[in-house]
C-alpha cells in the first residue's frame, strides 16, 4: 500500500543558513528523507515559492521547520502563513528558539542601527541622504521591502510553536533523531524541547572537574589553559553548567568556553539568570569589595549570558536610552 | 493618578522577616509600598525572581538577609552577596537603573533598621520614576 | 497594461531576495529590480562586546561561509593585539580555510547550481534541486558528492574543532593545534578530495561543455557584464584566499589598483537605494556612475571568476593547468561570461586541494606553537580574506580594555550587489518578450543570473558599517538652529 509522502517545508527568518547546512550535514540521510517526504519549500535548495505555499490547504503541510529569528514583517508574515498551513511547526535552531545571535540587536535600537548604517559610515557615498524604506515609487510601480521591526522576536512570540530544536546549529545527529521521531510518530508532548538532552553540558564534558573556586576570571586569550581541566575551574567563563547538553560539547572540545547555544535546561525560566547564579557561586570571596574586583575581570556579562537568548529572557531587550 | 512605587521585598525568614515583624509590633511606621515575600534565606533568591518582579510591574526589588556571619544556614547570605553585584551589572546592561534593586542586611532585633531601609528605598524609587518594563513588553506584543 | 512579475522568494542561494520585473503596456521589460529584504545589524550590536568574542559572533552572519567571517574577524582582532600570531597559527588557519572553501563550493555547485544544468533550466521546479540531480546522475555519483562535502566538513572539525560556526581563532593564534594522529586522519581525506576535484571538473566538461546549448548560453547569452574584477592575490599575482593584497583589474585585463588591507577605505565606497536594504559598493575613485557597464563603469565583481580574472596564474600546478584550459576554452583572459563562475569555482577547488596537500606535507603543521598570550592591545585591525563569494573585509577598533568600539564590514556578496542588479535586468530584458507570457522556466533562467554569483545575502546584510562621525542638525522654521557632531 502506497503511503502518502510527508509534506515538509524548511524556512528561514532572520537567519544565517547554518541550520540549513546542518540539515545537509546529515549527509546521505537526506536521501532517506527524500524517500518519505516531499519538500514543498526550502529556499536554499529547492524552488518552491511563496505562492506555492499560499495555494496549499490549511494543515496540508505535515511539518514545517522554521529557523531564524523574527526581525521584520516578512519573517512574521511567513511564520503565520506556515503556521496556518502546517500540522506541526517546529522552532528550529537557536534563533527561532530563543532569538539567537541576531537577538543581541535587542541591546541597541532600530534608529541606532539605521543611523549608523546608512548615514554615518565613512564608506557611504558622500552626500547620501537615502535610507531604505518599506515602499518606493518608481515610474508608477511600487517597490516594497519588509518593515524592519524595532526589536527581535522569537518564533513563539508571533505564532504557536509545537516543538523546539535547540542549537546553533542543531547537531546533525540530533536532527536525524528528530526527523526520525516525526516520521515514526514518536514525539513527546507538545511544547517540548527535542533533539537535546535533559541534562547540562557538564554531564557530558570529559574535562576533569574538582572544585570550582576562583579569585579572578580570565578572558580566553589571557592564559594558555589546561585542555584537560574544567574551564571554569581555571577562571575561563563557560556556560556549561547552565546549558542543555546535546551538542556534543563541541566548544569546550575546541578549547573554548560554552556560550549557551542549546539554551537552558528543563524548567529554567531565564537562561542568563541561571548562569548568573552558577557563575557567582564559584567566586572565592566573602568580601563585597573583593567580589566586585573579581567581577571586574569579566567584562560585558550580558553578551555572554544571553549570547543566544536575549529575546527569550525575562526582560527581552534593553529598556533605557 | 500619581505614581506610587511598587516595591517587592524578599525577606529571609530568620533575620529580616523577624526584623520586619518587630517594626510592626513596635508600631514603627514604614511606607506601605512594599509587598513582602518571605523566604527561608536570602540565598533562595534566584536572580530570575528579581527580573520577574520587574517584568511583572514592580518598580524596585529589595532583598533582605541576615548580616554576614549571622546566616541561619551559615553561608546563605554570602551566596546572595556574590550574586548581587553581577545582577546589578546585568540590570545596567538592560538599561534599568541598578538602584532599583538593593540587598540589605537586616537583623531580627532592629525593627527601626527595617523601617529605614524600606523608607529609603521607597523614596529612591519615587525619584527614579516608574519602571516601564512591563508596559514596554506589553507594547512589544502589539506594536512592532 | 503595465504590470509586475514577482519572483518571491528567489531560491537556490543563501539568504533572502526577490525580483520585481516591470512590464510596460506591450509586455516588454521596462525595468527590473533585485531587492534584498533582510538586515540584522551585526556591526552595530558587536560594539561593546569583548573584541575576542567577535570571531565567535560574526560567524553567525553566515552559516554557509562562517569560517570566512571567522578568519577575516580573526585577522582584524590580530591587528587589535599588535599582530602577535605565531606562523603555525596562520598555516593552520589557511589549511582549515581550504577545506571550508571546498565544502562551500561543492554545496554551491552541486546543490544550488547543478540543478539548472543537470535537470535543465526549465525542468519541473519540484525536481529541479539536489534530489533531482541525484536522480539524474545516479546514487553512485550522488553518494560521492555527499561524501566529498562531508569529508570537507569533517576535516574542518578535526583541524579546528567545529565546521559550522568555528570558535577556534582567538587573540594570539588558535585554540587547538593539529596532532600527528589528526594529521594521519586527514591525509587520506585530502587524497580523496583531490580526486573529487578532478572528477567535478570532468563532470562539468561532460554535462555543461558537452552540451552545445549550454556553451552557447555561457559564451553568447545575456549573462555578461563589462565591469571590473576584484580579488586577493599573493606576490605572484596568484589567488590566495586567506591573505594578500587586493587587486582590481578592468574588463580588458588592465590593473586598476592594488592595495593593502589597511587602505581599503581609499578604494571602495557604498551607494544606497531606498528599495533594498543592501548597499552597492563601487570604486570610490571613479565615483558612483549608476548601474552602468562599459569603460565608464565604477562597478566591480568579486567572485570566483573575478578572482581568476584578476590573477595572472594559479598558485598550484594542477590548478594552473585547469586555469589555462578554462580561459583557452572561453576565448581569452579576462572573461566576462558570468556563467563561467561555475567553472571558476571548480578550478579554485583544485587549488584548495593542492594547498591542503602542501600543508599535509609541512612538518611544522603539527607544531604545538599555535598560540601565544598577547602582550599588548593596540586598538585597531583590518582583516581581508576571500570569502567563497567575494572579497570580505572586517575592520575593528577597540579600547584599551579590548572592548569593541567600532566594526565596519564589507562583505563578499555585497560587492556584487550592483552587478547582480544589472545582469538580472539584462537577462530579463533578453528573455522576456512582448506577446509571450514567461513561464517558470524563463523566470528560472532570470534567476540563473544571480546564481552564478553564489550569493550569500545573510552575509551581505549583516548590517551596516559602523560608528563613524555623526552630525545632528536641529531644524526650526526651515533653518538649522543647532548642530552637534561627534
Amino acid at each position: 500500500m502506497a503511503t502518502k509522502k510527508l509534506q515538509v517545508a524548511l524556512y528561514w527568518g532572520a537567519a544565517c543558513g547554518g541550520c540549513d547546512v546542518a540539515v545537509l550535514d546529515t549527509n546521505e540521510f537526506i536521501l532517506t528523507v527524500a524517500e518519505v517526504a516531499d519538500i514543498r519549500l526550502w529556499p536554499i535548495a529547492a524552488d518552491g515559492k511563496y505562492k506555492d505555499i499560499e495555494a496549499l490547504a490549511d494543515g496540508e503541510l505535515d511539518l514545517s521547520l522554521y529557523n531564524g529569528a523574527v526581525r521584520n514583517s516578512e519573517n512574521e508574515h511567513i511564520a503565520k502563513l506556515l503556521r496556518k498551513k502546517s500540522k506541526l511547526l517546529v522552532a528550529f535552531g537557536s534563533c527561532a528558539h530563543m532569538g539567537g545571535i541576531p537577538g543581541l540587536a535587542n541591546l541597541v535600537s532600530k534608529e541606532d542601527i539605521f543611523a549608523t548604517a546608512y548615514m554615518a559610515n565613512a564608506s557611504i557615498e558622500p552626500g547620501n541622504k537615502v535610507v531604505p524604506r518599506p515602499t518606493t515609487q518608481i515610474n508608477g510601480h511600487t517597490l516594497e521591502i519588509p518593515t524592519f521591526y524595532r526589536r527581535v522576536y522569537r518564533l513563539s512570540d508571533v505564532v504557536d510553536v509545537d516543538y523546539f530544536v535547540p542549537g546553533c546549529p542543531p547537531e546533525p545527529s540530533q536532527i536525524k533523531n528528530v526527523l526520525l521521531a516525526v516520521v515514526k510518530g514518536e514525539l513527546p508532548p507538545k511544547k517540548s524541547v527535542v533533539g537535546a538532552s535533559e541534562r547540562t553540558l557538564c554531564d557530558d564534558c570529559t574535562r576533569k572537574k574538582t572544585e570550582k573556586k576562583v579569585k579572578r576570571f580570565y578572558r580566553p586569550w589571557e592564559i594558555i589553559q589546561d585542555s584537560e581541566r574544567c574551564l571554569l575551574e581555571q577562571g575561563i567563563v563557560c556556560m556549561g553548567p547552565a546549558t542543555r547538553s546535546g551538542c556534543g560539547v563541541r566548544c569546550p572540545n575546541s578549547n573554548q568556553g560554552c556560550r549557551g547555544c542549546y539554551g537552558p535546561g528543563p524548567g529554567v525560566v531565564d537562561h542568563g539568570a541561571k548562569f548568573l547564579s552558577a557563575l557567582s557561586s564559584i567566586i572565592d570571596s566573602k568580601d563585597p569589595k573583593e567580589i566586585d574586583a573579581i567581577l571586574g575581570t569579566l567584562p560585558d556579562f550580558v553578551s555572554i549570558a544571553y549570547r543566544f537568548g536575549l529575546p527569550a529572557s525575562i526582560l527581552q531587550r534593553r529598556h533605557g536610552a | 493618578m500619581s505614581y506610587e512605587p511598587k516595591l517587592v521585598g524578599f525577606l529571609c525568614n530568620w533575620c529580616s522577616y523577624t526584623g520586619a515583624d518587630l517594626a510592626g509590633t513596635s508600631r514603627i511606621q514604614y511606607p506601605p509600598n512594599i509587598r513582602i515575600i518571605r523566604v527561608m534565606c536570602s540565598a533562595r533568591i534566584d536572580p530570575s525572581f528579581v527580573l520577574q518582579s520587574l517584568g511583572k510591574g514592580a518598580d524596585g526589588v529589595l532583598i533582605c538577609g541576615c548580616h554576614p556571619g549571622d546566616c541561619h544556614y551559615s553561608e546563605g547570605n554570602y551566596k546572595a552577596m556574590r550574586r548581587y553585584p553581577l545582577l546589578k551589572r546585568l540590570l545596567d546592561a538592560y538599561g534599568i537603573e541598578p538602584e532599583r534593586v538593593r540587598l540589605a542586611w537586616v537583623s531580627a532585633s532592629v525593627g527601626q533598621r527595617f523601617a529605614d531601609v524600606v523608607a529609603d528605598m521607597t523614596e529612591r524609587l519615587r525619584a527614579l520614576g516608574p519602571c516601564r518594563v512591563k508596559t514596554a513588553l506589553q507594547t512589544d506584543q502589539i506594536e512592532r | 497594461m503595465s504590470r509586475t512579475i514577482k519572483i518571491d522568494p528567489i531560491t537556490r542561494l543563501e539568504g533572502h531576495g526577490k525580483i520585481d520585473i516591470h512590464l510596460d503596456d506591450r509586455g516588454a521589460v521596462e525595468d527590473c529590480f533585485f531587492q534584498i529584504p533582510e538586515l540584522r545589524g551585526f556591526e552595530r550590536f558587536v560594539v561593546g562586546r569583548p573584541i575576542e568574542e567577535l570571531p565567535r559572533i560574526v560567524t553567525r552572519i553566515c552559516g554557509v561561509c562562517p569560517a570566512s567571517h571567522h578568519m577575516a574577524s580573526a585577522k582584524a582582532v590580530d591587528g587589535c593585539f599588535g599582530g602577535e600570531v605565531p606562523p603555525v597559527a596562520h598555516k593552520l588557519r589557511e589549511m582549515y580555510y581550504q577545506a571550508h572553501f571546498i565544502h562551500s563550493h561543492i554545496a554551491h555547485f552541486y546543490a544550488l547550481a547543478a540543478p539548472d544544468f543537470v535537470c535543465g533550466p526549465d525542468a519541473d521546479p519540484a525536481v529541479r534541486n539536489i534530489l533531482g540531480v541525484v536522480a539524474k546522475v545516479g546514487l553512485g555519483i550522488g553518494g560521492q558528492v555527499i561524501k566529498a562535502r562531508a569529508l570537507a566538513q569533517d576535516m574542518q572539525r578535526i583541524i579546528g574543532g567545529r565546521s559550522t560556526h568555528p570558535v577556534w581563532c582567538l587573540p594570539g593564534g588558535v585554540s587547538k593545534g593539529l596532532s600527528k594522529a589528526e594529521l594521519a586522519e586527514i591525509k587520506p581525506m585530502v587524497a580523496e578530495l583531490s580526486k573529487f576535484t578532478d572528477f567535478s571538473l570532468k563532470l562539468f566538461k561532460d554535462v555543461v561543455l558537452g552540451n552545445p546549448a549550454y556553451v552557447e548560453l555561457i559564451l553568447k547569452g545575456p549573462y555578461t557584464l563589462d565591469v571590473h574584477n576584484m580579488g586577493l592575490v599573493d606576490t605572484n599575482n596568484a589567488p590566495n584566499f586567506y591573505d594578500g593584497q587586493v587587486r582590481v583589474v578592468d574588463f580588458q585585463g588592465k590593473e586598476v589598483c592594488k592595495y593593502e588591507a589597511a587602505d581599503y577605505q581609499k578604494y571602495v565606497a557604498e551607494h544606497v537605494e531606498s528599495w533594498t536594504y543592501l548597499k552597492f559598493p563601487y570604486l570610490k575613485q571613479r565615483g558612483w556612475k549608476g548601474f552602468r557597464e562599459g569603460v565608464d563603469t565604477s562597478i566591480y565583481c568579486a567572485t570566483p571568476l573575478a578572482r581568476l580574472n584578476v590573477a595572472d596564474r594559479m598558485a598550484t600546478p594542477r590548478a594552473q593547468a585547469a586555469f589555462e584550459e578554462m580561459f583557452r576554452t572561453l576565448g581569452g583572459h579576462p572573461c566576462k561570461a558570468l556563467l563561467a563562475n561555475h567553472w571558476a569555482r571548480l578550478v579554485e577547488m583544485v587549488q584548495n586541494a593542492e594547498t591542503l596537500e602542501r600543508f599535509c606535507a609541512d612538518p611544522e603543521i603539527t607544531s604545538d606553537k599555535y598560540r601565544v598570550v598577547p602582550e599588548r592591545i593596540t586598538g585597531e585591525g583590518i582583516g581581508i580574506v576571500e570569502a567563497m563569494r567575494g572579497t570580505l573585509t572586517h575592520h575593528y577598533s577597540c579600547d584599551d580594555k579590548g572592548i569593541c568600539t567600532s566594526a565596519n564590514l564589507i562583505v563578499g556578496t555585497t560587492n556584487n550587489n550592483a552587478p547582480i542588479q544589472m545582469v538580472t535586468k539584462k537577462v530579463a530584458q533578453s528573455l522576456i518578450k512582448p506577446g509571450k507570457e514567461p513561464d517558470q522556466g524563463i523566470l528560472n533562467m532570470v534567476e540563473m543570473a544571480f546564481r552564478a554569483f553564489d550569493p550569500c545575502y545573510s552575509c551581505a546584510t549583516h548590517s551596516l558599517p559602523g560608528q563613524m562621525p555623526m552630525e545632528i542638525q536641529i531644524w526650526q522654521g526651515g533653518e538649522v538652529r543647532r548642530r552637534f557632531a561627534r
